[in-house]
């Protein structure tokens, strides 16, 4: 049965909450990008996607591509939540021998479809995926999240022409514009914009969407099904660190490091919230 | 033994084996008509996915469609297929040991006319240097379609290396090709030769001209760059009076590389023959520019000849 609205806004918050316990106080870690994603990588993995976490090579799956890889904190949080693999592997993240990366690992994570990190990357395997389940003519889907700073990337280019040319409209591609990379706005660093218009151009539908709003972003994904012919960009508008009071719109939380208060004000503003 | 092309003989191997084998797929970048993939896309048109000038995107994009099963060759020249997309070489294939083979076409000098930007000295020490990655440098067309035959029924990543021009046979028909052994083309007592690609050729006819002179040459064709058997190298090596190696690519990363580090132990005298870390240039004729750089069968006797007077 699928998770009302108000129930998938409350997973969202528990995924969050699950990124801030599992980076923790004291240590690094990718927590902005990772909760600006968090509303949309929800949504696929509690509302949208098929996939069987019993039978996680499943032919017939829906496929998620991280194509910012740095992010993976978001999809280990749901992966665990789904029974992928047990939730105490969270507490090893990042730990020596851990199946839990830096960065996905197809290989050591369950339930991850590769490796990505590199960025521009994910996109282009997710064409290629894409491609491959065409050619099995799969009704399945590839839902792929790429970052605002990640396309810069002229991968992502070439992946976004390869995609229109081969029309693959099984791809859906969601654009976390949280508008900060690493070092700070990303429009004061490489200007992408305008992105709407860009895509466009490259041959893809496109569709634009609040990033937090999960009304919108569940009848967007339903719409995307809709679409036929070309790949699909849903550009949603996010707030980086969204969730976390003191780490939204700041790229200092980045890959930033919490003190032990700031790590309670967090689980404290999030465990508020991660009931219906 | 005859004359054939690579390339000529890789195209054909892969509309061979695509007839049989409904997983493969063709991936180039807009060189079909040099690499040859463009008798795949004539016989298997829906399998063939022309990806433009945009290398990067065909190996990441490759990595996608092995995710579905498929068992995808990517084309470009060496040089860019190495160069270009090594980095999604490295990240989107070979971390996660993905079914992806790597086909360098025009390796080393044999695109003589296009100079340094179009020649490759350093693909196979760029592949090696990558865990996961089998290395394969064939030595004549026969070897070519047994290698080719060889890595489709081989899971993971694969780089293969193929020459431009035409080449003499060196490799008989009922040779079997096992990846990781190096195979002797030749016996010999007194010097080991070890080479690959278009070398090995030249090394049977300088092991000729060796003999001539009354010294036995032992040629051995690793066409092998990664996984080797360390130890078929070693019992190679065992009675002779020194090791010549021989390769159209630099001294650095490769066949020298590789010998000289499982032989580090043995005492005995090395002579090696390559690139010596310099880029190519263009040429009227192939012949012209492996002399030029030192890679003739003249330079291989010249070292036999080191070798030999070295051990008294």
């Amino acid at each position: 049965m699928r998770l009302t609205i108000e129930q998938l806004e409350a997973k969202s918050q528990h995924i969050r909450l699950c990124i801030v316990e599992m980076i923790g106080y004291g240590k690094t870690g990718h927590l902005g990008g990772s909760c600006s994603v968090a509303d949309i990588v929800t949504a696929l993995y509690f509302y949208k996607m098929k996939y069987d976490p019993e039978n996680p090579k499943w032919e017939d799956r829906d496929r998620f591509i991280l194509s910012k890889g740095h992010s993976a904190l978001v999809q280990y949080a749901a992966l665990a939540d789904l029974g992928y693999f047990p939730v105490e592997e969270l507490g090893r993240l990042k730990k020596l021998g851990s199946m839990l990366q830096g960065h996905p690992d197809m290989l050591k994570t369950p339930g991850i479809e590769a490796n990505t990190g590199s960025l521009g990357q994910g996109l282009s395997i997710a064409c290629g995926i894409a491609a491959g389940l065409k050619l099995d003519r799969k009704e399945c889907k590839v839902y792929c999240v790429v970052g605002d700073g990640e396309i810069a990337e002229g991968q992502i280019w070439e992946a976004a022409l390869s995609a229109a040319f081969y029309k693959l409209d099984n791809l859906i591609v969601i654009l976390d514009k949280n508008l900060i990379q690493a070092t700070g706005s990303v429009v004061e660093r490489f200007n992408t914009n305008p992105l709407p218009e860009k895509w466009k151009a490259f041959g893809w539908y496109t569709m634009e969407i609040d990033g937090h709003d999960m009304k919108q972003i569940v009848e967007t994904l339903d719409k995307a099904d809709e679409l036929k012919g070309k790949p699909i960009v849903i550009i949603a508008n996010t707030i980086k660190g969204k969730g976390v009071a003191f780490a939204e719109n700041t790229a200092l939380f980045h890959n930033g490091m919490m003190t032990q208060e700031q790590y309670e004000v967090a689980r404290a503003a999030l465990q508020a919230k991660e009931t219906v | 033994m005859g004359i054939q092309n690579q390339r000529t003989l890789y195209g054909k191997a892969l509309v061979e084996l695509g007839r049989e084998d409904k997983r493969i797929v063709v991936l180039e970048a807009d060189l079909g008509k040099s690499t040859m993939t463009y008798l795949f896309q004539q016989a298997f048109p829906d399998r063939y996915f022309e990806m433009g000038i945009a290398e990067a995107n065909m190996a990441s994009f490759a990595a996608g469609l092995s995710l579905t099963g498929k068992i995808p060759f990517i084309n470009s020249f060496a040089v860019f297929v190495t160069g270009r997309a090594f980095d999604q070489i490295r990240q989107s294939i070979s971390i996660g040991m993905l079914n992806v083979k790597i086909i360098g076409s025009s390796y080393g000098l044999s695109d003589f006319g296009d100079g340094a930007t179009h020649q490759v000295i350093e693909d196979i020490a760029i592949m090696r240097a990558i865990p996961n990655m089998t290395v394969l440098a064939p030595a004549d067309g026969t070897e070519t379609k047994k290698i080719i035959k060889a890595i489709t029924g081989f899971a993971g990543p694969v780089y293969v290396r193929l020459n431009r021009n035409d080449m003499p046979d060196v490799i008989p028909e009922n040779y079997e090709f096992r990846i990781g052994k190096p195979n002797i083309v030749r016996e010999g007592l007194d010097i080991v030769i070890f080479a690959h690609g278009l070398m090995v050729s030249k090394a049977m006819n300088a092991a000729d001209e060796l003999a001539e002179k009354g010294f036995s040459a032992r040629v051995v064709n690793v066409s092998t760059l990664k996984p080797i058997d360390e130890d078929a190298i070693e019992k190679m090596c065992e009675g002779v009076k020194g090791v010549v190696t021989v390769e159209e690519h630099s001294v650095i990363g490769g066949l020298a590389s590789m010998i000289t580090y499982i032989m580090r132990g043995s005492g005995l005298p090395f002579e090696i023959i390559g690139i010596n870390d310099d880029f190519g240039q263009s040429a009227e004729s192939y012949q012209e520019l492996l002399e030029y750089y030192g890679l003739s069968e003249k330079e291989i006797v010249a070292a036999g000849e080191r070798i030999m007077s070295r051990s008294g």
